[in-house]
């Protein structure tokens, strides 16, 4: 607790130095306001519900579209592992894709579907596929040879082999992949909620900011930090539990 | 993170030789991204789909000529590669030193792991009408927000490769007399390189991701910034050629920063190893 407390002092400090630079006036109140009047917007907007709300939405297209990521992703990745010759046709495509920056896709995802959650949901898709095929694919090409004709030689099935031996040997890569894949999927809700949207936190802010309610979006980023952060905590406890294994 | 940055260093041939005739596995290599535009073809020459959804292949393909013989392309990415990179060398200037302080100074570790660790999976895209408010729509608040995006990614990958450099190396060196610099720069600096590297190369992509962002939001042209007015016209050509174009650069970036890489590290037996 206390160990906690010291490590994220720092933290404390900056919001201190926040409050104390407004109130000096030494930064003017149009560029930055006082913390404490965030902090008061803040609860208004958790009593009124349009952070619950928008925040359930954004949550709702980031989920939908890291977890379509996850599933596709690794599929390609361990089909690209494990055969040379889908690994061929895939090979170059996704090579050509990687170095696309997937923000390019917000024009494209608009034409497709429009303003509304389905294209926020495929571009999330599209722009975290990449992390978790690539992770896989080199989690499950760096997996031991011994380990895996140990198991073969003991009569272990193909699927078998996939599910209880690959997988686990390259889990550590894929959850580096899957981190650094929510990471993106905050990014791009964020990204495309505030080049386009009706709802959801980046539309909030964006909104909020076209109408100089600085407090109010002062209040929503720090709820979009606060989220990310929690998000990434959490994914840090969960890797440390289906890792517990490892010793 | 580090995935992604093993995938482009890949030896591509050295692995086919192996599964057959190399003639064989070109054509399958082919067939993927061939297939592609056939289908693309396809489509448009048969109005499978409607032409604003998935324009004619010639179209785009002509769109493509045409931005480039015009010096439309090189004026659009010679803006965003300006802006992408302004932000990415702040970044490094900023987040190598403070990164490398962090392993080295306990202060400075405590002070500022805490804002890292919160600011590095922080969509920092949420900053831009912070920075729009504070330095106006044009080049700066650009370049600070590709710099703002990308420094926690830098300062991170800085810190953990100064942390993990051998001690004996440095006890070494200090046996043989070498003095505070001479370790700093001639043994510490060079064996946190590789890892150091590795993070520039997860932050440039990210650098132009934002980028391209920033110019959808605020204007002020780039290839972003004309994709969303060809969004806007209901130019649907110009999109496709927009992503393509990007695409373009982007392979440029992450080809340069992989340049780059094996040049400072030719003295690494990740470089021999080629």
């Amino acid at each position: 607790m206390i160990a906690t407390a010291i490590r994220y002092a720092p933290l404390l400090i900056l919001a201190a130095l926040w409050e104390a630079v407004t109130r000096l006036g030494i930064v003017p109140r149009a560029l930055l306001p006082p913390l404490s009047t965030v902090l008061v917007a803040l609860v208004g907007m958790l009593r009124d519900g349009t952070l619950v709300g928008n925040a359930a939405q954004s949550f709702m297209r980031g989920a939908a579209g890291l977890a379509s990521a996850i599933v596709a992703g690794f599929l390609l990745g361990a089909g690209m592992a494990l055969r040379p010759r889908f690994h061929a046709v895939a090979g170059p495509l996704v090579q050509a894709f990687y170095p696309l920056p997937k923000t390019a896709l917000v024009p494209l995802v608009m034409i497709w579907f429009g303003l509304g959650d389905m294209g926020k949901i495929v571009l999330i898709f599209l722009g975290c596929l990449l992390p978790v095929t690539l992770s896989t694919y080199n989690g499950i090409r760096g997996v031991d040879r011994v380990l895996v004709w140990s198991a073969r030689s003991l009569g272990a099935a193909p699927r078998a082999l996939l599910l209880e031996v690959m997988l686990p040997a390259a889990l550590p890569q894929i959850l580096t992949g899957l981190r650094t894949a929510t990471a993106f999927a905050f990014l791009l809700m964020v990204a495309s909620e505030l080049i386009i949207a009706n709802n959801g936190l980046g539309y909030l802010i964006g909104s909020l900011g076209d109408n100089g309610a600085y407090p109010a979006m002062y209040a929503a980023i720090m709820t979009v930090i606060a989220l990310g952060f929690f998000a990434d905590r959490g994914f840090a406890v969960l890797s440390a539990y289906l890792l517990r294994w490892r010793g | 993170m580090t995935g992604e940055a093993t995938l482009a260093r890949l030896p591509r041939r050295a692995r086919w030789s192996r599964h057959g005739p190399w003639l064989r596995m070109a054509a399958l290599r082919a067939s993927g991204i061939i297939g592609v535009l056939v289908a693309w073809a396809i489509v448009g020459q048969f109005g499978l789909v409607r032409p604003f959804l998935v324009p004619p292949l010639p179209a785009v393909v002509a769109q493509l000529g045409t931005d480039l013989l015009s010096g439309g392309f090189a004026t659009s990415a010679a803006l965003t590669l300006y802006r992408a990179l302004a932000g990415f060398a702040l970044a490094c200037a900023i987040g190598i030193p403070l990164g490398i302080l962090i392993s080295r100074r306990r202060l400075v570790g405590w002070f500022v792991t805490p804002i890292v660790s919160v600011g590095f999976p922080t969509p920092t895209l949420a900053f831009l009408p912070i920075f729009m408010l504070w330095f106006g729509v044009f080049d700066l608040s650009k370049i600070v927000m590709t710099a703002f995006s990308t420094v926690f990614t830098v300062i991170a990958a800085a810190d953990a490769g100064t942390r993990g450099v051998e001690r004996h190396l440095v006890w070494s060196a200090e046996s043989l007399g070498a003095g505070r610099t001479a370790v700093f720069f001639e043994v510490m600096l060079p064996a946190a390189l590789p890892q150091i590297l590795t993070g520039l190369q997860v932050a440039l992509p990210l650098a132009l991701i934002v980028e391209v962002a920033s110019e959808m939001l605020m204007g002020g042209d780039g290839l972003g910034g004309r994709m969303l007015q060809a969004e806007n016209y209901a130019d649907s050509v110009g999109v496709y050629a927009g992503i393509v174009e990007l695409a373009a650069v982007g392979a440029i970036a992450v080809a340069g920063m992989a340049r780059l890489r094996q040049r400072l590290l030719r003295w690494h037996a990740e470089t021999a190893a080629r």
